[in-house]
């Protein structure tokens, strides 16, 4: 298979399963309360009726309020295709380290710009507190795979999977575990999961990522959704890729590949289960506790980068 | 019986006798007007009734002014207490009684497309004039760097009441919270001049849908004290348990959505499931989930006596759930110091029910104003933090207290309709007034019959959130915008009940 076929493949698979993986997320603290739930597909029916729909831009909206789903949706899709998610095969030398994270990072500040771009209370309040976790993130996600890259000799995120894949010894130190932490809590913020955001809160007082996006309708609130479903499979997806390497195709062998897609998608559901069974057991910070959270989570990823130097 | 005096005074003594009583501890309960015909008084003239009340012992004064028919005023308590303050400017509204030096002479319960010169409670009011167009509705504006205003409302999202609220807010922090309410103002006070007691039952119980059973029965001893009915024990027994059922599948709920509030859904769930028991248990105890039809004027009648093993187990099952939550240490965090009531705010707005015992008060209506024998059972939780956490441990101990109550009440009930004997008419114009410690807090209603058939001349009616809204914007007051839900949900005050 081409290379361009398989980036095309794991993009679709991706953008395919990410609801699924959101349904996931919703199906399990379901269960663990005792409620019956909503279905794992439900996400993707609600995605289904809101594309049939019109969308509805606020008055003084402008361009930035249209193109900010395009935006998140296109970034989102290109770290899908590129990263090392059923394959680590490298072959663009599109995956990078410092790319990825400055691409779901163009998609937090187009989505930021389309908030404040509404005009309203709400969206302005959003934006601005996406900002300052955003800020508090970013180098959170940089530093932790920086630990890894390190004992690679390369910020090629397919490259440290597959390293880690043929030869774990060589990339896993004791301080992996605290990268693998740091980059955990960073996704959970990253994502807007409990306790940094609550996604099925309707209290718009409340609210981070569903703040900005409260203006969206139709189609265009369904790009928002279905994308921000596909950074939590994307982050899950290098979470578990990177710290359990096992079961990526290092080929590009049609079989290979298969094992890997299906290796993948068990991973990330895993992950999601695991994610939010662990949200059922806590509560959401106040909001000034969030930057303390994050600190920490920068300063594991520090550690670890440290450690890794130091060991190597 | 409840020691009762009723005292006609002028204009020019108002403030001596009131700023008296309130020395004496007691507090301005209610201020009802009314609007006399010549028929009725020999002349027409608007005629304040201020009730002030005091407990235990039981104490009820009202204090009686009468005003001209034409450009009526009153001197302004507003000095010396701040519910009469609310009370006059809704009066203000509603009868066009001037409060004379009032500080604040503002539209309270008006309508901002009503012209402001229709008083709706006045008998030539009339129907509804056309709307006008909207009176400007004045907001503090805060200045200053970084400050920003977040309107929020009146239409929330999720199955809640309408009400405006404007922050002031500079980075999270808030400055200045103003609410507006009255968007449902559905006129029950109007709505029930002329009705017959029985059919101001059913508004009675609809004053305010979660408050069924405290609202009727208020509305009851009131009619009853009015009509000088004396209802056995027995019947007040059977009021007593309503009461407390209504209190602890109020409590139950609160206690879900405030944990609810910071995202600790599984509480919420365990109390919904509590909640579901309990109104399936009302529905059969009255027929009716939220506990309507077992109070009425005169008696009271239920069709099933819960079983008291049934009440144990939800109480050990809710404390077992408030155990959960506050042993998590990052709702305990949420709660402790959010929106703090100090005790002189909660003293000086008059506040009642969870938000004043909370804030270090100790006021419950089932002490100060019993209508039931209930023994030493009845323990007031006291807090002094007056924070959200302080208002959640006194919810879990009066929903324990209900429980106990119950425990004690339930075996000595029959499943039986009781009633007294109800004269059909006084024969001259009555008034009284009915005292509950409803789940919210203390509800205050005062009847007046017409003279010669058992209707309705004028009720009126305060629930508890008419005097505790007040209390909201100034726990407020440096706590953060994220946390106002949580800090809102934590007085959960009634909007049909404050916009009658």
């Amino acid at each position: 298979m081409t290379p361009w076929l398989v980036a095309v493949a794991q993009a679709a698979l991706l953008a395919l399963a990410a609801p699924l993986v959101v349904g996931v997320t919703r199906a399990v603290p379901a269960r663990l309360a005792g409620r019956a739930g909503g279905r794992i597909a439900q996400p993707w029916r609600d995605l289904c009726k809101q594309l049939r729909k019109q969308p509805t831009s606020p008055a003084d909206a402008s361009m930035f309020f249209v193109a900010a789903p395009a935006v998140m949706m296109a970034t989102s899709l290109i770290v899908a295709a590129t990263g090392p998610f059923i394959a680590a095969t490298s072959l663009f030398g599109g995956a990078d380290l410092i790319v990825v994270v400055g691409l779901l990072l163009l998609g937090t500040v187009a989505l930021a710009l389309a908030g404040l771009d509404t005009g309203t209370a709400f969206g302005g309040m959003g934006a601005s507190r996406a900002m300052v976790i955003a800020a508090l993130v970013e180098p959170t996600l940089l530093l932790a795979v920086f630990a890894l890259s390190f004992r690679v000799g390369s910020t090629d995120l397919s490259r440290i999977v597959a390293a880690g894949a043929t030869e774990p010894a060589r990339v896993f130190t004791p301080a992996s575990l605290l990268a693998a932490a740091a980059l955990a809590i960073a996704t959970l913020a990253e994502t807007g999961r409990i306790p940094v955001d609550n996604p099925a809160t309707h209290l718009e007082l409340t609210m981070v990522h569903e703040a900005m996006v409260l203006e969206y309708s139709g189609r265009d609130l369904a790009l928002v959704e279905w994308a921000a479903a596909l950074r939590l499979s994307i982050l899950l997806g290098l979470l578990a890729n990177l710290f359990a390497p096992w079961g990526v195709a290092t080929s590009l062998d049609p079989m290979w590949l298969a094992v890997g897609a299906a290796v993948f998608i068990g991973k990330v559901c895993g992950l999601a289960a695991l994610l939010s069974a662990g949200e059922v057991w806590t509560a959401k910070l106040r909001l000034f506790r969030v930057p303390e959270l994050l600190a920490g989570s920068f300063f594991l990823g520090l550690l670890a980068v440290l450690a890794s130097a130091i060991l190597a | 019986m409840a020691e009762f005096s009723r005292l006609d005074i002028d204009a020019t003594d108002l403030a001596t006798h009131a700023a008296g009583l309130l020395g004496n501890g007691y507090r301005l309960a209610l201020v009802a007007a009314h609007h006399d015909s010549p028929a009725d008084r020999g002349r027409e003239m608007f005629r304040v009734v201020y009730v002030f009340t005091a407990g235990p012992p039981d104490r009820r004064v009202e204090l009686v002014l009468r005003a001209a028919a034409a450009e009526p005023h009153v001197p302004s308590l507003a000095s010396i207490s701040f519910p009469a303050s609310r009370f006059e400017r809704e009066m203000r509204d509603l009868y066009g009684i001037e409060p004379d030096n009032h500080p604040l002479p503002r539209s309270l319960v008006h309508h901002p497309r009503w012209p402001a010169s229709w008083h709706p409670m006045r008998r030539d009011a009339g129907p509804r004039p056309e709307p006008s167009t909207a009176q400007p509705f004045p907001f503090l504006t805060v200045e200053g760097d970084g400050v920003y205003e977040i309107p929020v409302g009146p239409v929330h999202a999720g199955l809640i009441e309408p009400g405006h609220f404007r922050f002031s807010v500079v980075g999270e922090t808030v400055l200045k919270l103003k609410a507006r309410l009255w968007y449902v103002h559905k006129g029950i006070e109007k709505l029930s001049e002329g009705k017959s007691v029985d059919d101001g039952l059913a508004l009675a119980e609809r004053v305010s849908g979660d408050t069924a059973a405290g609202h009727t029965l208020a509305y009851c001893l009131a009619v009853e004290d009015a009509l000088r009915i004396q209802t056995s024990p027995g019947i007040a027994r059977m009021r007593a348990a309503l009461l407390e059922l209504e209190r602890l599948h109020n409590h139950v709920a609160d206690i879900g959505a405030l944990c609810n509030d910071v995202a600790y859904g599984i509480a919420h769930a365990h109390t919904q499931r509590i909640r579901e028991r309990l109104l399936r248990l009302n529905k059969a105890t009255t027929g009716h989930r939220l506990l309507r039809g077992g109070i009425f004027p005169g008696g009271a009648a239920l069709n099933h006596i819960p079983d008291t093993s049934d009440i144990r187990a939800i109480a050990t099952d809710l404390a077992q759930v408030v155990d959960i939550a506050l042993g998590n240490s990052v709702i305990r965090e949420r709660f402790t110091g959010t929106a703090v009531l100090t005790r002189q705010q909660a003293v000086d707005t008059g506040t009642l029910g969870y938000v004043a015992k909370a804030s270090g008060l100790s006021y419950d209506a089932r002490v100060a104003h019993p209508f039931c024998d209930q023994g030493s059972t009845v323990t007031v939780p006291q807090h002094t933090s007056g924070d959200v956490l302080a208002r959640f441990l006194v919810r879990a101990q009066e929903a324990q207290t209900s429980a106990a109550l119950l425990r004690e009440l339930l075996p000595t009930l029959l499943a039986t309709r009781l009633a007294s004997r109800v004269p059909p008419a006084a024969g001259a114009s009555t008034s009284g007034v009915g005292i509950v410690e409803g789940w919210r807090g203390t509800i205050v209603h005062r009847v007046e019959l017409h003279p010669d058939a058992a209707a309705l001349a004028r009720w009126k009616i305060v629930d508890p959130s008419f005097l505790n809204w007040p209390a909201l914007p100034l726990a407020m007051v440096d706590t953060i915008v994220p946390d106002f839900p949580l800090a809102n949900k934590s007085f959960n005050l009634s909007y049909a009940g404050n916009d009658l």
